[in-house]
């Protein structure tokens, strides 16, 4: 409990830490920081429609975040969302283009399986390299990113690509009857029920099951988990690939309730914005889905700040990169307030 | 440039010249992160710092009518960008990995936001070398034109493999970098070390940015870097933490993305995307084939959280 208090406090307080930074930051470029809250407020939170927009960036950030945050228990930095993402979203294209026919409902189904397959396999690669052969997780999926795009250019430049959209190089969309509608009443696509339920299942699988301890283990200590005769391997390999499964949801979600088809609009950052959700929760499953709220918000009330300040698209990015900055830096602060510290162990 | 006009030696010219343009900013970032992960940390932000160095090199270009004020200002604001990597990292239990795509997307977002009023005018840009005077061949000319940042990196490399292996503050940095409890017992201020090299290092991805956004492509927009500053960690990988190294890998690397461009000039364009990302694939495949699970990789520092 007292923990918790404790993540609870020093995190509110580096996120005030931030805004108070960003502030100065808008200070000094001539604009009035109560009249950008006012409307990032607005744009984010204050209105059913800033509401439907913020939902609608939460999802695939949860999804994204997870992929971060289920390696992290293992003890590993994964960053490869965005490439998970992708591989996800191209495999989805493939299995809905197959799937037609089908009844739809069973289309979506295969759509979303073959997206998380693929997003799965795709950072458990870079976990069994790890294993097998030390490879560093960081370095292979920052590479296996870049890779990734690659291929998804590739293949919706030329054999994917369906002729008769000239505007962007776009693959072939899935039929029209497996795109996923909104959320009965909220104006939100499936792709937040996804990420939230993602969430919980993650928080139970790591808090209340062998393979959550098992890994806590092996990310508290390599060495002791191998001691006491945890498969190492199995463990690194299947956190991966939980964590690769869900941002290949992601890009799955984004192919079935958003595109319709693969393009690099599935290469938009929800990867590395994932990465801060992850940070700022705490690896915290639960806390994603907060965070992934509070992050999605922020991202969707860069336009409106753009329309009513003339404030360039990218203040909504200085401002995360101030809160990661910060939340980054407040890690330090554990510990050092009295007031959060076990009796026992203070005495 | 028509490579077309002579075949295949257009592809081959067009590689070379590619080679040398691309390659500067390849350098100088493999340069910076040579020389901080030497001293025990990684930044990873270097993207963020290589797009606030093209942004203030730009706009004081613009500002001032000096493009090489403009490289100073890079430089500058590069270096300022270092000190706050190092100012974040020092602190006791925060991972500098982390701090690094934190300063990514900062950088990102900051280069974006104040150079947003720069993207429409036009700014003096940097001078080239016209070394291939000699030649009637367009291509070969085109090739030759050098830029004197391209010599600079050479001389920053010679420079800086220098002073790691022979002088005082070499061997501080690199004792930093192997064992900080060691260096810290002999006496050796690690966090100032670690500082002043991450500075220096973010010193030169600034001048990276400078040359992206004053000689090539040599101009301020969105997409201006390819992930350049990103690769940094894979080049000095590949170079095996050598600045000499960093020089052949990082012709290589710019020779490899010259070559989808000039392969696409002769109508080759089935695979253009693919050999782009030949590099990256190829610093996979190396990680693969000289990692062990029992040692570190040859010549990585001791200290390098991302080796470990």
């Amino acid at each position: 409990m007292r923990e918790r208090a404790e993540a609870a406090a020093i995190t509110a307080g580096a996120l005030l830490a931030a805004l108070a930074l960003f502030a100065l930051f808008l200070l000094s470029n001539g604009r009035d920081p109560a009249a950008v809250y006012a409307v990032l407020w607005l744009g984010g939170f204050g209105a059913a429609f800033s509401w439907q927009a913020t939902l609608t960036q939460a999802a695939p950030l949860m999804l994204t975040a997870l992929c971060t945050a289920i390696p992290a228990r293992a003890g590993l930095l994964v960053i490869g969302g965005e490439g998970a993402l992708v591989a996800g979203g191209v495999f989805a294209v493939l299995a809905g283009v197959a799937a037609a026919g089908m009844p739809a409902a069973l289309g979506a189904v295969a759509t979303c399986v073959a997206g998380a397959a693929a997003g799965a396999a795709w950072i458990a690669l870079a976990g069994a390299l790890k294993h097998l052969r030390g490879v560093n997780e960081t370095i292979s999926t920052l590479l296996l990113n870049y890779m990734a795009i690659a291929v998804l250019n590739h293949l919706v430049s030329g054999p994917m690509r369906d002729p008769a959209v000239s505007l962007k190089a776009t693959s072939w969309s899935i039929p029209q009857d497996t795109m996923v509608g909104n959320l009965p009443g909220i104006g939100v696509h499936w792709g937040l029920a996804f990420g939230v339920i993602a969430c919980l299942v993650a928080f139970v699988l790591l808090k209340y099951t062998v393979f959550g301890f098992s890994i806590g283990v092996l990310g508290g200590n390599a060495r002791a988990a191998q001691l006491v005769g945890l498969p190492i391997g199995r463990l690194t390999l299947l956190a991966c690939a939980l964590g690769g499964g869900a941002a290949g949801l992601a890009g799955a979600v984004e192919i079935i309730a958003v595109h319709g088809a693969a393009s690099s609009s599935l290469a938009v950052g929800f990867g590395y914005g994932g990465i801060l959700v992850a940070f700022l929760a705490r690896q915290n499953p639960l806390a994603i889905v907060f965070f992934a709220v509070l992050v999605g918000g922020i991202s969707a009330s860069g336009g409106l700040m753009q329309r009513r300040f003339d404030l360039p698209d990218a203040a909504t990015q200085v401002l995360q990169g101030l809160i990661f900055l910060c939340v980054l830096a407040s890690n330090t602060l554990y510990g050092r307030f009295k007031c959060f510290q076990d009796r026992a162990v203070a005495a | 440039m028509n490579p077309g006009e002579i075949g295949w030696w257009g592809v081959l010219l067009a590689v070379a010249g590619g080679a040398i343009r691309i390659s500067t900013p390849y350098l100088f970032v493999s340069l910076a992160e040579t020389l901080t992960e030497k001293s025990g940390r990684v930044n990873l932000g270097l993207e963020g710092t290589l797009l606030i160095g093209a942004m203030s090199g730009y706009g004081v270009s613009f500002l001032t009518g000096s493009p090489w004020l403009g490289v100073a200002a890079a430089a500058a604001a590069g270096a300022a960008f270092g000190l706050l990597h190092a100012a974040v990292c020092s602190l006791p239990r925060v991972n500098d990995v982390a701090v690094g795509i934190a300063l990514f997307i900062f950088g990102t977002g900051l280069a974006f936001f104040l150079g947003k009023r720069f993207v429409e005018p036009h700014a003096e840009r940097l001078p080239v070398w016209a070394l291939g005077g000699w030649s009637d061949v367009p291509a070969i000319r085109s090739a030759l034109d050098v830029s004197p940042l391209f010599f600079a990196g050479i001389a920053v490399a010679f420079a800086l493999r220098w002073a790691l292996a022979n002088t005082r503050w070499g061997l501080i940095v690199r004792a930093v970098g192997d064992n900080a409890e060691a260096a810290r017992t002999a006496g050796f201020a690690v966090n100032l070390t670690r500082a002043l090299a991450t500075a220096v290092g973010g010193l030169f991805a600034g001048v990276a940015g400078a040359f992206l956004s004053l000689s090539y492509p040599g101009t301020w927009a969105e997409g201006l870097s390819s992930g350049q500053g990103l690769m940094a960690v894979t080049l000095v990988i590949f170079a095996r933490w050598g600045p000499l190294n960093c020089f052949w890998v990082s012709l290589l690397f710019g020779g490899a993305a010259a070559l989808g461009p000039a392969l696409q000039s002769v109508g080759v364009n089935s695979y253009y995307y693919l050999i782009g990302a030949a590099p990256y694939a190829l610093t996979l495949a190396l990680l693969i084939a000289s990692s062990s699970r029992r040692r570190r990789l040859v010549g990585a520092p001791g200290e390098l959280s991302i080796n470990r």
